[in-house]
This record gives C-alpha cells, structure tokens and sequence, in this order.
C-alpha cells in the first residue's frame, strides 16, 4: 500500500467525519434554537403543505432570488444544478452494480460539469465586476468560488484532456466505503481533484456553505402563516406566563 | 419647500441604483437614552463599564433564543440579491445601508468569537474584534433600518435584516446604549398607557368633541365611546388617531362604521395605544409587557371582540405576536378572528350591504395606495395569503372612483418603505428619513405626472406622520396623505343623515 493511498484514504475517512459530524452538530443548534414569534416573510402559506411548496420552489427553482437578482440566479442556479447532476454521476463510484436513475444520468453529468464551471465564471465575474457586490466580498468568498471552480475544471481535465484509470478510482473508494482498502492512481490532475474536494467537505460545516441546510431552518421561509389560528409559544418564553 | 441642512435627493423617473460613497451616513446616529429613559424598560441606565464581556454575553443568549439570528448569521453567501434593495441605500448611497452589510456590522463579530474559521482565519472570512467603535457603528447603522423587511423578500434564504436589527439594538439595550425616541415612548406606555403620553381625561375630550364634529357635519349622533364596560367591541388605534391630520379623520371613519352596523364598541384608557414599540428594540419581555395591556382592558371591559386601528407595525404585533404575548384569547366570541382589523370589519360590512356608501364624496381626489410594510410582508387580513394588499383596495375601490396603482415592484409585497419605521420616526433622525423615502416618493411622483394621482391613502400611523411630514421635503404637499377610513368616513352616508339639500336650506334660512 503506497504511502498516498493511505494518506488519501485517511483524510477522506476524516472529511467525512467532520462534513457529517459538522453539519449534524450545526443543524442541531439551528433545530434546537427556538423561534419564539411567527415570523414568515408574507405573502405566505397558510398550511404546512404550503409551506413544503414554498421550500420546494426555492430549494428547486431558487424562487426568491430570481425575483432579486436576474443574474446572480442565472449563474447560481446553472452552477448548484451542475453541480446535482455532476454529484448524482459521481455516485457511479460509490456503487457495484450502478443503479439505473445513475446510469441514465452519466452523459447529462457531463454538460452539468460544463454548466457548473460557467456558473462559477459568472458568479465570480460578478464578484469583481459589480462594485456593490465587491464591496461586500471577502477573501474567503473568493477562496469558495476559486476552490469550487478549480474542483470542476480538473474534473473535466480528466474526462477531456488526461484520462485517469477510473476503475482503480472506483475501487479505491469501493474499498474507503468496505474498509478493504485498494490502491489509488497517482495522476496528478486527480490528486489535486480529490484533495480539494476533500477540503471543500471540511470547510463546508464553517463556512457559508452552511446556507444549504440554513434555508430548511429559515423561520421566515417555513413558518405556517397561522398565528390568529394557533397560539406559538416558546419554552423559554413559557416562564413569563406565570 | 421645506428646508433641509442636507442634500435632498432628486427624484427620478426611472429607479436608479446609486454607486456607493463610502461613510455617506456614518454621522447620522439618534439622541441616545438617558437613565430614565433605560431603567423603566428593565435596561441599565447608562453604558456599562465592563460592555465588552455584556456585549458578547447578550449575543449568545440571544443565539440560543433565537433560531432566526442564529440561522441567518450562518447563511449568507453575500450574493448580493439585496444589495439594492433597501430604500435607505437607495437614498443615502451608504454601502452600510446595504442589508448584507448592515447585517455584516454584527455578523463580524459573531465569526470572531463565536465561529471556528473566525477565531482561527478572521482576516479571510472578514471577521472582527469588538471594539468601543463597532459599538457606535451598531448604533448609527442599526437605527438606519426600519425593519420593513424589504430585502428578506428577495434573499435566497429568507434572512431578514429586521431580525439581525432588532437583536443588534436589543444588544445594545442590555448594556445601556439605547434609543432614545423608543425607550421614552416605551417607558410612557409602561406609565400612561400609550406612546403620545395622553391621559384618560385628554383622550376623553378628544373624542367629545369629535362626537360633536360629526354631529354638526351629519347631525346624527354618531358616538365615541371610552371605558365603556359590556360593549362588544375594544378598538385599539395608534394614539396619533386622537390628535393628529390625517390620523384622526380615520378614527372618525371607524366610529361612523361602527354606528352603521349597529355594534357596540368601546375604546379603553388603559389600552390607549395600538402601537408597540417593544417590537422595534428587540425586547420580547417590553413587547410582551405592552401587549398584556390589550387583553387587561379586553378583560376588565367584558368585551367579545378585539379590532385594531390603522397602524402598521401595531398589526404586525397583534396579528403575528398577540395571541403568542398575552394569549390565550379563548374568553372572546370565537366567532371572529382575535384580533381583527379594522379593515376586515369594514370590508365585511361593505360586502354585507351595511353601509350606504356615495363614492363621489371623494371625487376631488385621484387615489393612490401605499401598502406599509409590515402590513405587506409581515402580517395578513382576511383567510388568504395576500389578504393584505386586497382588502384596503377592495375598501377605498369601494368608497372612491378615481383609483391608479404605483409601479408594481414598489406595491404589495415589494413595497418601500415610507422610511420612517422602525423607530426612526424622530427628528433627530431627519436626513435619513427624507433620503429613505426617495424610492416612494418617486413611484408617488411618477403616477401624479402620469396618472394625475392627487393623493396617497395609507394604512400606518407612522407612515402618515413620515409622509406628512417628508413630502414637502420633495416639493409635495403634506395634505396629500389620507386615512383609508377618511375616504370611507367621507362616503359613508349614515341613516338619519343631513342630506346635502337639508344643509342648502338651514343656511338659506339662517341667512334671512
């Protein structure tokens, strides 16, 4: 077993300890914040049906952002689907035998690199270019792009440009997932590929990345319009009643 | 013209969004609270000495109390979707008027000492060491929002810049840093029992003479009852409905409804104010506090119901936050919604044929209407979402004929504010509120060109205070902004009335 393989095995055993330790750690402090008072942003759902609405169209079609910013929705949302469509063929190398939904979606996967990577060039160009936007930027929203966009360029490095032996890849992270560990090619293109990934799952539960679980926890977006109807009463807020 | 000590911005024709001059607002900043402005509220009378340590220490209270700081501190990605959407940046040009960096004032402190990549990388995510000076930046900036909300309607997540304010003052209110204008109002609902400091004998002669006012205008004793015990409805109405134009015609219109429908309604002096500036500062215990006021009165007067006035962020509280504050309300017919508003009951009563409405009682004006926002986009009327931006149209379609909706991204939902919420409607604060009221102003101006719109209704006690005050700041006349229950008290033929004629004739023969 090369020393590389066993390093790459251990931090993809540790990314992935603190990408699930982290985000469980951080979603239980949102869920166990309380939100005292009824807050939705109106007009809004009155029922919790409603509700799973009004979450499904901004998590699938980033509803409130196309109504903000035509651009940044544009560039955002081709990146976030590139980047579904890219994960979802991903999980080819997860998986012996590939589920079908996987198989069918492997040539789709590979435009969504091509759809990621334009988002990630808009959204960063509009980071430069648009002043107020720039204003608000720092260092490390330029680092999160830089790092996603690098992810995907070396990833379509290695589908266009130096191919790497995907199945020793697949069988390096079949082995990661059995705990039967197998050797990894030494490409550099995929090293480089694998190792920032690696980083991204260990930024992602400190980082701002953490708006993807935030937006299910927002009391303004989940909140059933229902107050006149039904008392909402906090437990730390219970102790005034005495 | 009024005068202004400041450039009053120009308006435009089409919405511009302004490139941002760095510190263009840095010395706007309210009269500070004095001791006996603080300690009523349950605050420390003055800034604390060891604040640093206070400071922190009220953030993380709040972090644990509140899942919307906490979440919204986490989860921008400073996209940018908001950045032009504030009426105060949109006026003012102050980059720190943006929302995500009025928000990034507190948010920057959060990551440096409650975040792992901001106590270990604070230069790379723009994390900061609190110092004496973030304190002064938190007090400048935070009171330049008025918590309309605005920008939560476009964020991608839903963060709401009102919640990061009102935890930022809050903040600030613990360690004795406080507003002035809120926490002597706050303080005076506390003693008095509403924000004008009127007492019961001053509202009771209010209202005596406005009985006598519609009397000789209509000669049918219309009546505006105070502490009346039994009657089935407690009206609660901002305290600027007793005193100020255009205020106080509104109230006239609710009393003549009332007398239409045949109810009995009743206002109360312990109860004397819709308002609830507890809201603005944060405070869940002084918010609470104010509105156990409502329910003691509802309790000691035996009423059944519970119908709030023409005040913005007063139904904001009562629709949102009165049931969870003072609830719960089971005592009252359950027959009607707890509370009500007073637009629900007039459209109610329209719809049933109640009223005898001459909608040509208002055919000298062309109406427009300003959708205040915390009635847009924090609270509701009627059973369906969006009530609230059909029922004050339904009202005044019905009692006017000349009605012209404002540019749609700056109506319903995408309202701007008047630029005087939020506890900014002081003096002190002047500058900030002309500038923030530019993007209103503009979509006003441009349907009075185009339209020849003559007037604005609105439905907030402290958006007609802000309107009648700023509009002549932009060359407009203070007396374009009306009650929506003035155009209806306007239309409202009561039974018994004087009819026109009637009047002809007792001047004719008055005159021989």
């Amino acid at each position: 077993m090369s020393f590389l393989t066993i390093a790459y095995a251990l931090l993809f055993y540790f990314a992935t300890a603190i990408l699930v330790i982290g985000l469980a750690r951080k979603m239980i402090i949102f869920y166990r914040a309380p939100a005292p008072l009824k807050i939705p942003t109106t007009p809004a759902p009155t029922t919790q049906t409603g509700v799973v609405m009004r979450l499904f169209r901004e998590v699938v079609f980033f509803e409130s952002l196309f109504k903000g910013a035509k651009w940044t929705w544009l560039f955002g949302w081709l990146f976030h689907f590139g980047l579904f469509l890219v994960t979802l063929r991903h999980l080819r190398y997860f998986q012996d035998p590939v589920w079908l939904p996987i198989e069918l979606i492997q040539p789709f996967g590979i435009y969504a690199g091509f759809a990621m990577v334009a988002g990630l060039v808009g959204l960063i160009g509009r980071r430069i270019l648009v002043d107020r936007v720039r204003y608000i930027s720092a260092p490390s929203d330029f680092f999160m792009l830089g790092l996603l966009l690098l992810i995907g360029f070396s990833g379509l490095m290695m589908k266009f440009v130096s191919h790497t032996d995907i199945v020793a890849v697949k069988s390096f992270f079949l082995g990661l997932m059995t705990f039967s560990w197998s050797e990894l090619p030494t490409d550099v293109v995929l090293l480089v590929h694998l190792f920032l990934v690696a980083l991204l799952m260990i930024i992602f539960p400190i980082s701002k990345l953490l708006h993807a679980p935030g937006l299910f926890f927002s009391p303004t977006r989940n909140q059933v319009d229902n107050p006149r109807e039904q008392r909402h009463l906090a437990e730390w807020a219970r102790k005034f009643e005495q | 013209m009024a005068k202004a000590d400041f450039e009053v911005p120009e308006l435009k024709e089409y919405p511009e969004v302004p490139m941002y001059v760095e510190g263009a607002m840095a010395k706007s900043s309210p009269f500070v609270a004095k001791p006996d402005h603080n300690t009523p509220l349950g605050f420390p009378g003055e800034l604390v000495d060891d604040w640093h340590a206070k400071t922190l220490e009220a953030m993380g209270d709040l972090l644990g109390k509140y899942r919307s700081f906490q979440v919204y501190l986490d989860s921008c990605v400073k996209c940018g979707a908001c950045t032009d959407k504030c009426h105060y940046y949109l006026g003012t040009k102050d980059p720190k008027n943006m929302p995500v960096a009025r928000q990034d004032l507190l948010r920057k402190v959060y990551r440096r000492y409650f975040t792992f990549a901001g106590k270990y990388f604070p230069k790379l995510v723009g994390a900061e060491d609190l110092t004496r000076e973030t304190l002064d930046d938190w007090y400048s900036y935070f009171h330049q929002c008025s918590q309309c909300r605005r920008c939560s309607v476009f964020c991608p997540y839903g963060i709401d810049t009102a919640e990061i304010s009102m935890a930022a003052r809050e903040i600030l209110d613990r360690i004795g840093y406080g507003q002035k204008y809120c926490n002597e109002i706050i303080a005076k609902v506390h003693k008095i029992g509403n924000n004008l400091g009127l007492p019961g004998p001053a509202i009771l002669d209010t209202l005596e003479g406005l009985e006598e006012d519609v009397f000789d205008e209509t000669g049918v004793e219309v009546k505006y009852p105070l502490d009346v015990k039994g009657a089935d409805i407690l009206l609660v109405t901002p305290s600027a409905d007793f005193f100020a134009e255009p205020h106080v015609d509104g109230l006239i219109g609710y009393g003549k409804v009332f007398h239409e429908c045949g109810v009995s309604w009743t206002l109360s002096t312990h109860a004397s104010e819709a308002g609830n500036f507890g809201m603005f500062i944060g405070s869940y215990e002084n918010m609470r506090r104010v509105s156990m006021r409502v329910r003691e009165a509802a309790l000691e007067l035996g009423v059944k119901r519970i119908v709030f006035g023409e005040c913005g962020h007063a139904w904001r509280v009562a629709y949102s936050f009165l049931n969870t504050l003072a609830g719960p309300f089971d005592f009252l017919d359950p027959n009607y919604p707890v509370p009500q508003h007073i637009l629900e009951f007039t459209w109610d009563a329209i719809q049933q044929g109640k009223l005898n409405l001459d909608k040509s009682a208002n055919d000298e004006m062309v109406l427009t209407f300003h959708d205040s926002c915390n009635v847009a986009r924090a609270s509701r009327m009627g059973d369906k979402p969006g009530g609230q931006f059909e029922i004050p149209r339904n009202v005044i379609k019905a009692v006017c004929n000349n009605y012209v909706d404002m540019d749609p991204d700056t109506t319903r939902e995408r309202t701007f504010c008047c630029g005087g919420g939020g506890g900014l409607l002081t003096d002190d604060l002047m500058e900030i509120r002309v500038k923030g009221a530019k993007p209103r102003m503009e979509a006003l101006n441009n349907v009075m060109q185009e339209q020849g719109v003559t007037h604005m209704a609105a439905i907030c006690a402290i958006c007609k205070s802000q309107f009648t005050k700023v509009l002549p700041y932009y060359g407009m006349d203070m007396d374009q902004i009306v009650s929506v229950h003035q155009l209806v008290s306007n239309a409202i033929v009561l039974t018994g009335q004087n009819s026109d004629d009637d009047e002809d004739q007792a001047e004719a023969e008055g005159a021989d």
